[in-house]
């Protein structure tokens, strides 16, 4: 209904490994991370063990059944949670001083937009956060709204807007300070179908236009698989590592790129790695 | 929004005058249907009120017909007026005082879990305490004049800006929490930017039943050894058998505080323009 195709115009994504090598070469390393939580019936082990490492510029996405303990892997990277025992290192750093660093960029499941500002000074938001001497990105907010698709909402308030409307100002508000590192949870969990296909390809567009490493994370195997550069799959109780899967497939993507042979190859992968978990 | 809907690529919007006209025409219909209905309803009310005085012959004193209450209402305006001065200025200051006080003290009990543990229970205690206990108390403690009746006032706007506001500063969403903290934002950032707007919507319906109890307290602080103000002339008016003239008194008390609620809801719908409930 109220989604527009929005055409980002974007050049060819750059090489993540040449682009990686010039700094610390890894955007994430989990080395043995392990996260327990205690409550009144007693410890839950969430991550056990989990070991990984991505390069700067990939795009990882994240796929497990529930419990799997994705959402807690990303808010280990993100500085919300921290791992009982192992240690993780996102950009060279610890976590905590990648957060100060304002280096990462963070959409939730429900957009998590505050209602009482417009599109645009929800997109500002990161910017007014530090004394204004939050770092900047490359775009200014109201050149991400054009970005994600929304050029004219600027004024809107949240309750104006559609559930993919609303994911979109999430996406650019998590980008408007040039983040390194976009960490997403099921960003595009709660839409229909057909807005998350086209959110999807959109990213893909933002992404390669914007050098950005992106950790995703995802309950669909279609998802997973047309995102990814790396699927990282997670089995159930504990949460540990199955699998990092590689994927081959080129860029720049269409949706019709799931109607391949490769793609269905890859999924029907995925789904044999899910099944015996 | 309608405006921006034309240049915009929503697509979904065409431009059909009739249809449009006609789904204005319907709303506005159901507008003053809205209004009117409750006029009607009032004035068949006080229809049936004033027949029945006259069927029955129920005497002056112990009813008055609507009439007369409105000869009154006309013919002592000027002493009604008077009365209502010292009323409205003790209600406003202790709406402001009280409220005032209200929200400092959410404030301070989002900033300490300490405080909120060790005081909370005190205010629930006084608040259990009638405004017909209370009253007594602070004239003892205030003296005569317009002290003790703002400082009733204050206490019954006290307690639910209190109550609400300590909820809405702590009930912000654990997405927007955790965006905060994704974002290093300091505490006093975190108050500002989140728990203040969070609390806003809390706040107002707090201050909208603070607006008619605010009034309520100074009348009934001039139940006890006043002389002026509305309460005053509610015990005078009883005990001369003034019916009349007690009926116009509490009309042009309700009519103040029905004021009162209409000017704070109305600042509401400026402030609240983001907030999703809203009526337009």
């Amino acid at each position: 209904m109220t989604m527009d195709s929005a055409v980002v115009s974007a050049p060819a994504p750059p090489s993540p490994v040449a682009e990686g090598k010039a700094v610390a070469d890894e955007a994430i390393a989990f080395n043995d991370v392990t996260v327990r939580f205690t409550t009144e019936r007693g410890t839950v082990t969430a991550l056990e063990k989990i070991a990984f490492s991505i390069k700067r510029g990939s795009f990882l996405t994240l796929l497990g059944p529930s419990g799997c303990g994705k959402s807690t892997l990303l808010r280990v990277i993100a500085d919300l949670i921290q791992p009982s025992a192992g240690s993780a290192t996102v950009l060279g750093v610890r976590p905590q001083a990648a957060r100060k660093n304002r280096d990462i960029g963070f959409v939730f499941q429900d957009a998590a937009l505050l209602p009482w500002r417009t599109a645009l000074q929800n997109v500002a938001l990161p910017l007014e956060i530090g004394g204004g001497r939050a770092p900047r990105g490359p775009r200014s907010p109201a050149e991400l709204l054009e970005l994600v698709g929304l050029g004219g909402w600027e004024q809107a308030y949240p309750h104006e807007l559609s559930g993919g409307m609303r994911q979109r100002v999430a996406i650019a508000r998590a980008l408007v300070s040039g983040p390194k590192l976009l960490l997403m949870d099921e960003p595009f969990g709660a839409l229909d179908e057909i807005t998350r296909d086209r959110l999807n390809e959109e990213l893909l567009h933002i992404w390669a236009s914007t050098g950005t490493t992106i950790v995703f994370v995802t309950h669909s195997i279609y998802e997973a698989a047309f995102m990814a550069q790396e699927v990282l799959l997670l089995a159930a109780r504990p949460g540990r590592v199955r699998e990092l899967v590689r994927v081959g497939l080129p860029t720049p993507r269409k949706i019709a790129l799931r109607e391949t042979a490769e793609f269905v190859a890859l999924a029907a992968h995925l789904r044999r790695v899910l099944e015996s978990c | 929004m309608s405006e921006q809907a034309t240049v915009l690529p929503m697509g979904a919007f065409v431009d059909d005058s009739a249809a449009r006209a006609e789904f204005l025409a319907v709303k506005r219909r159901l507008l003053w249907r809205k209004r009117l209905l409750p006029l009607a309803a009032v004035l068949a009310l006080l229809l049936i009120w004033w027949q029945s005085i006259e069927i029955f012959g129920i005497r002056p004193f112990i009813a008055p017909s609507p009439v007369a209450v409105g000869e009154v209402l006309v013919s002592r305006f000027d002493v009604l007026m008077e009365n209502l001065l010292p009323t409205s200025i003790e209600a406003v200051l202790g709406f402001l005082l009280g409220n005032f006080a209200g929200i400092a003290i959410a404030t301070a009990f989002v900033y300490s879990r300490t405080m909120e543990e060790a005081f909370f229970p005190i205010a629930v205690m006084i608040n259990t305490i009638p405004v017909v206990a209370k009253a007594p108390i602070l004239v003892l403690l205030l003296g005569n004049g317009m002290a003790p009746k703002i400082a009733i006032a204050a206490l019954v706007c006290f307690f639910p800006t209190l109550v609400n506001m300590t909820r809405g500063l702590r009930d912000v969403s654990n997405e927007h929490v955790e965006l905060m903290h994704i974002l290093s934002a300091t505490p006093r950032e975190v108050f500002l930017k989140l728990r203040v707007y969070n609390a806003l919507p809390y706040l107002f319906s707090a201050l909208k039943i603070a607006a008619s109890t605010a009034v309520i307290g100074a009348i009934v602080g001039e139940w006890i050894g006043s002389t002026t103000g509305i309460g005053a002339l509610i015990i005078s008016a009883t005990y001369n058998f003034d019916s009349p003239l007690l009926y116009a008194t509490i009309v042009v008390g309700s009519t103040f505080a029905a004021l009162f609620f209409g000017v704070i809801t109305m600042i509401e719908r400026r402030v609240l323009k983001w907030h999703v409930t809203r009526q337009p």
